[in-house]
């Protein structure tokens, strides 16, 4: 009751800030306009304790925030106002929602008492963004701000991580708090992060047992930061892992036993280690199309062994026989002191799969006019320190990264996985860089998908964000173009980008560094530069027009149909 | 609880009992989880449950051991489900129908007798029609409707299934 005599009134939005800086926010990507004026004004209040990254739409916000949240492993904010500004957000909220990323979506809404009436700028964001978050509210009452807020962290982050949007009207921002109500309880959530014992048990004996175990790492593993437990389970029992496009960076891919990517355009010695396998240890991985190819044949000689936090996700889309509810990190921490470290487990099979995986390093320093895409990542890899961080866009460069970029720290290699969202790659670069100041951060994009965001170089430019956008510029949508020669028999319909814009001279219109590159020995000394400048270099690479990302397995074929590529062994390890 | 097999097991009718709050827009995200996974509701009942603020949806639709395990871990995912209870066996399954015949002064007699039989309330008489309510299981309703139909069924209304487990 005294407490209540000496209550300091409190705005809405002064309650929504102290409720980000109470959850850890310390930057928000973002966007103005009408319905959030008053959010924005009071940003000016907390510029000592939140910055906020002005983007230049609404969609480079959210996958800022969403790789600034892949990299740190916690909740990324963005802030849009009403309408046009929450629908542009739509697409990363999504992106967010596929790759399992907390992502904090927060909106501005026409007030309360017009709701409903089609008012000026009103979409029913609610309805809109409830098939791609895990979950959303509205804000109703400004004694709720606090409990809603902190709720939409608790949700975004535990368990499996996802976006959360919040809707908030303008009234409810301008409103006095008159009465905080406690932070309400959330009855129906309650993730199961520890894994059963008995299963675990089940697990590790299983394990011992295999004659050809094999380790599928997925996002999970990094989500969990579960990288130190799953190196010391490899290298214990001598398992190869095998990684998927999300889990890609989970471990050190200059490891002996470190397979590479799996699936479509995964590297051999992934797809037919796991061909060949009689058991599979699947972590944090949901078995999407990409990955399993036709899932009657996928892994048909192997038993699985599933652990994920999501329940739904196990026996999804393959049958499991071992399912483990549980967070990676836990449930590998609980396995690995009940198995007992034997170092000459496995070494036939793992010197086999060793061997491969050395023939399968192929050769890709090319040396070719016009550029080979390959040699690109070939100089890149040369020039990546450990910490650096690497973000791609979506399509066929997004794939020879994946394929033969090594990483070698967790949480280095960010992309658009489940989305596939062209565009991810330059705002998800700023993010990283916000994230990681000290970190040099690298976005390898395509023509196609940089050119969908390339507004975003003004925010690099005015917020001193310094990043190094490498453009795969082979002046077609090349992934489509790719289906289109290898599927629809080279009827190219809608691929061709020609050369529009000159990237090298939009980098110098909006002030930054911009640097044509046509010749391969340019590439390194190019790369150099860029990483010495104080601002971001804009690379504009001129490749190879007609180069595709092989080996590759048509949709829902099998792992051993995969054309292409160095290694020309077909279907069979050994 | 988990598929261990890949062999489609055959579909039938199963019902869901959901106990969740009772909050805005939830029946939007319950339905639209059905409708993106593309499964398909046969009906659907809403009420309150004996605690504040706490709801009850009942489902039932058709679908195999896979589909309906499924269904049931991504209902549970929802954040305001509290609770997702199979009720497909086990369980005392009613549903309450409301149906408008024709009836003549000959036919009402017997239409009034096929209802007493069936153990149904009339609620409603007069020149051209006559109100029944019934309660059972849906298959007692089919029958009866069946039975009506000769004499003509102007209107018909029913709630769809509620459900209960039984207590042993």
């Amino acid at each position: 009751m005294i407490r209540e005599w000496f209550v300091v009134k409190m705005r809405g939005t002064e309650a929504i800030l102290n409720s980000l800086v109470a959850n850890k926010t310390k930057h928000i990507f973002g966007f103005p306009g009408g319905s959030i004026i008053p959010i924005f004004d009071e940003l000016l209040n907390y510029e000592d304790r939140i910055r906020h990254v002005l983007v230049r739409h609404e969609q480079g916000a959210a996958h800022a925030a969403d790789a600034y949240a892949r990299v740190l492993g916690k909740a990324g904010v963005c802030l849009a106002t009403s309408g046009p500004g929450a629908t542009n957000l739509v697409t990363g909220i999504m992106t967010a929602y596929m790759d399992s990323s907390p992502l904090i979506a927060l909106a501005g809404n026409v007030p309360t008492t017009l709701l409903g009436n089609d008012a000026f700028q009103e979409t029913d964001m609610v309805g809109v963004t409830m098939p791609i978050t895990k979950h959303n509210f509205q804000i109703r009452d400004p004694n709720e701000i606090n409990s809603i807020i902190s709720n939409a962290f608790t949700i975004a982050t535990k368990g499996r991580p996802g976006p959360v949007f919040v809707d908030i009207p303008k009234d409810m921002q301008l409103k006095e708090v008159t009465k905080e109500k406690p932070v309400e309880k959330i009855l129906g959530f309650n993730p199961n992060l520890k894994g059963h014992p008995e299963q675990v048990k089940r697990a590790a004996k299983m394990i011992l047992e295999a004659e050809r175990p094999v380790i599928i790492a997925g996002g999970g593993v990094l989500i969990s930061n579960a990288s130190n437990e799953l190196a010391k389970l490899v290298e214990s029992f001598n398992i190869p892992v095998v990684t998927t496009f999300m889990g890609k960076s989970c471990i050190d891919e200059n490891h002996p036993l470190c397979l590479g990517m799996l699936g479509m355009h995964g590297r051999k010695a992934a797809n037919y280690a796991v061909a060949e396998a009689d058991v599979i240890l699947s972590i944090g991985c949901r078995f999407s199309d990409r990955i399993t190819g036709d899932v009657k044949t996928f892994a048909e000689k192997a038993k699985l062994i599933q652990i994920d936090v999501d329940s739904a996700e196990i026996g999804k889309n393959i049958p499991v026989e071992l399912p483990i509810v549980g967070d990676a990190k836990n449930v590998l921490s609980e396995l690995l002191p009940i198995m007992k470290i034997n170092s000459q487990k496995n070494s036939a099979w793992s010197e086999k799969i060793k061997k491969f995986n050395k023939e399968c390093n192929c050769h890709f320093d090319y040396s070719s006019h016009p550029i080979d895409p390959r040699k690109i990542i070939f100089e890149l890899n040369k020039a990546l320190k450990e910490t650096d961080i690497v973000t791609t866009g979506t399509g066929q460069h997004q794939m020879f990264a994946a394929h033969f970029l090594k990483m070698r720290k967790p949480k280095t290699f960010i992309s658009s996985g489940g989305a596939g969202t062209m565009g991810f790659g330059f705002p998800a670069s700023i993010g990283a860089k916000v994230a990681k100041p000290d970190s040099e951060v690298f976005n390898i994009d395509g023509d196609g998908s940089f050119a969908m965001v390339i507004q975003e170089l003004a925010t690099c430019k005015e917020e001193n964000i310094k990043t190094t956008q490498l453009i795969f510029n082979n002046s077609y949508l090349g992934m489509v173009r790719q289906w289109q020669e290898i599927f629809q028999n080279k009827r190219y319909s809608g691929v061709h980008l020609k050369r529009t814009p000159d990237f090298a001279k939009v980098a110098d219109a909006y002030g930054l560094k911009g640097i044509s590159v046509e010749r391969e020995s340019q590439i390194s000394k190019s790369i150099a530069e860029a990483i010495k400048s104080d601002e971001t270099a804009v690379l504009d690479i001129l490749v190879k027009e007609e180069s595709n990302i092989l080996p590759m397995f048509a949709a829902g074929t099998r792992h051993s149909d995969m054309f292409g590529g160095c290694v020309q062994t077909k279907g069979v390890l050994f | 609880m988990y598929s261990t097999s890949s062999q489609k097991s055959e579909k039938k009718r199963r019902i869901l009992g959901i106990v969740l709050e009772d909050k805005t827009g939830v029946l939007e995200r319950l339905t639209g989880l059905f409708v993106r996974r593309g499964f398909n509701i046969e009906t659907i009942i809403v009420g309150k449950t004996s605690k504040h603020k706490i709801a009850h949806i009942i489902i039932s639709l058709d679908a195999d051991d896979k589909t309906i395990e499924q269904i049931e871990k991504q209902v549970y995912k929802i954040i305001e489900v509290l609770k997702v209870v199979d009720l497909s066996e086990n369980s005392v399954v009613r549903e309450h129908c409301l149906v408008k015949v024709n009836s003549t002064d000959k036919t009402r007699a017997d239409i009034q007798n096929f209802a007493s039989l069936h153990k149904a309330n009339v609620l409603e008489v007069n020149h051209e029609s006559i109100i029944i309510e019934l309660v059972g299981s849906p298959e007692k309703i089919d029958h009866f409707l069946e039975i009506i139909s000769p004499f003509g069924i102007k209107d018909m209304s029913r709630t769809g299934i509620n459900a209960m487990p039984r207590s042993n």
